[in-house]
């Protein structure tokens, strides 16, 4: 049966008020920003998210109101440095308070990877010594029981909803991404339901012609939204490239509150949907960020 | 200040670029130690390889200019694509001879603090840790590169997200930090490194047109020195011209046009 849902529904549907959502799980690339946006225009409230570094996304949805806990490794602006909405929550509580438990990319990694295995922990050698193992009481260090070597213990942690961009997927969920993943296959192991957004809705034959490509397979994921520029200002390999100005832009005008409230206003709210958003940035935009030239891989050989 | 026809920025950038030794495995990170992987990789170390936390591999400089680490040049031509457990695990396994990380605050002892400043109940709240605790736990050395501020170089960091040497001497090792921690800070006015029994920072050079005064004047903690400071070599010409390449408009460099 297919999964292809809108992505307004497909929110409603899997992503209530207080869930724990995985975004941004690939890092700076493949970022689900138009589902952040519909979340905002849903006015979706009590989120906890978690990633790895989230760049604006996550700022985009604090500044928003929607969350009430962030669990990431580092939350801001990848391009300027600056942390403006993250701060004012944090250290103001505007728009609201915000709890955050803070990780390092890989205890991130580690505590989806765990529960995508089933364990209730993993060892790490990372943080020892560190206040992100000393001030974090969810993390524990314990000595090896082979070797007595100290071990930083990082126990599970299963999302409620995984939200992912790829390039690729067919109808069931089956679906394909390139380049740097980060940890979205972890991500979606690891949560109770997975939102794919896609570039291609494609046949599963498609699929099938490079099996080695899947990120994850149909039967982990609980709906499809086939989305176009969904990832913008986000790269996505052999799509677009990423669009710079918008992160200058959310900079320059989310030092303040104000600012914030103004931009979400203009980019998200105003323009309705994701059509109305592409219809904004316009056709000659897009049209810049595409590669300037095809890279193709070279097949492969799956005969037997 | 730094003196020459070079930004700060670009003098950081070659300073770091020579860190890199020919043939190293190297978790590159963001920002200028993007541009001095690029550099080392086009000059002396035509065989160093480049780890980076999202997944990508690469034994070749970046096609084009690089804002973040998954901009599509960094991929295209890249040698593998994988996932960040796996990076991360083969630098805990110690094949990663050489990490980069920045920092916002760093104590006497290479401790680095990118989370929160100033006192618990009333914190200037940092973006975080991101990669940085990790690099600076597992990599087999790591390279510090961060502005040269007193408000910076302070005594004792007020919340440590990347460890470095921690209280000094053996501590690395009692803590059962496997990698062997920073090796070098570069900022703004000079090139630091470690005493190797004590793990104290020590300056080890000056870029030009700073003096010693001013980097103390800088610094936090009563600063020792190197056994011999020098002037930290400037970029030659070869290199300026690479890191312009890598980076046209100076958008990590600064304006120098």
């Amino acid at each position: 049966m297919s999964k292809v849902l809108p992505l307004a529904e497909a929110l409603r549907r899997h992503v209530p008020d207080g869930a724990s959502v995985a975004l941004g799980a690939a890092l700076e690339c493949l970022i689900p920003f138009a589902a952040a946006h519909e979340l905002i225009r849903q006015g979706r409230r009590d989120l906890t998210l978690v990633g790895p570094i989230s760049d604006v996304c996550f700022e985009q949805m604090i500044a928003a109101g929607c969350v009430g806990r962030v669990v990431a490794a580092w939350v801001g602006n990848v391009q300027h440095g600056a942390a403006y909405a993250f701060r004012r929550a944090l250290e103001h509580g505007v728009p609201r308070s915000l709890e955050v438990e803070d990780h390092s990319n890989l205890s991130i990694a580690l505590a989806l990877e765990a529960a995508a295995q089933g364990v209730p922990y993993l060892p790490t050698r990372s943080l020892l010594g560190s206040d992100l193992l000393a001030r974090n009481p969810r993390l524990r260090v314990a000595p090896c029981p082979f070797t007595g070597v100290p071990l930083a213990l990082v126990p599970a942690l299963a999302p409620d909803v995984a939200i992912l961009h790829v390039q690729r997927a067919d109808a069931d969920g089956n679906c394909q991404a390139w380049g740097p993943t980060g940890v979205s296959a972890a991500s979606g192991k690891a949560s109770r339901a997975v939102v794919v957004l896609t570039e291609e809705l494609v046949e599963p034959d498609v699929i099938r012609s490079d099996p080695n490509r899947t990120l994850l397979p149909g039967f982990l994921v609980t709906a499809v939204v086939h989305l176009p520029g969904g990832a913008h200002p986000s790269p996505v390999q052999g799509h677009y490239n990423r669009d710079h100005a918008v992160y200058a832009d959310w900079h320059a005008r989310s030092a303040t509150a104000e600012g914030a409230v103004a931009w979400l206003d203009e980019w998200v709210r105003a323009p309705g949907d994701h059509v109305g958003y592409l219809a904004k940035l316009g056709r000659a935009r897009l049209d810049r960020l595409r590669p300037r030239a095809s890279r193709l891989a070279a097949p492969v050989d799956y005969g037997c | 200040m730094i003196q020459g026809p070079y930004t700060a920025a670009e003098l950081m950038v070659a300073a770091a670029a020579r860190e890199i030794q020919d043939g190293e495995v190297v978790f590159v990170g963001m920002r200028l130690p993007l541009l001095a992987f690029c550099l080392a990789r086009s000059t002396h170390a035509p065989t160093a390889v480049g780890l980076f936390e999202n997944g990508v591999v690469r034994d070749s400089p970046a096609l084009d200019f690089l804002v973040t680490m998954s901009d599509g040049p960094n991929v295209t031509g890249a040698v593998w694509c994988t996932e960040m457990r796996e990076v991360m695990g083969l630098m805990q396994s110690g094949r990663v001879t050489l990490g980069f990380i920045g920092g916002a605050q760093v104590d006497r002892f290479g401790n680095l603090n990118t989370t929160s400043v100033g006192p618990r109940s009333q914190p200037v709240r940092l973006p975080g840790s991101g990669g940085a605790a990790d690099i600076a736990s597992l990599a087999r050395r790591h390279v510090v590169i961060m502005a040269h501020e007193r408000r910076r170089f302070v005594e004792r960091v007020d919340y440590v997200t990347s460890p470095g040497h921690g209280e000094g001497g053996d501590w690395r090792e009692r803590t059962g930090l496997p990698g062997g921690g920073p090796a070098a800070v570069i900022t703004t006015l000079g090139l630091f490194r470690f005493h190797a029994a004590t793990r104290e920072m020590v300056l080890a050079s000056v870029h030009p047109g700073v003096t010693v005064e001013e980097v103390r004047a800088q610094t936090g903690w009563a600063l020792r020195l190197a056994d011999t400071v020098i002037e930290t070599p400037p970029p030659s010409a070869a290199e300026l011209a690479m890191i312009r390449r890598f980076d046209p408009d100076g958008f990590w460099t600064g304006a120098r046009r």
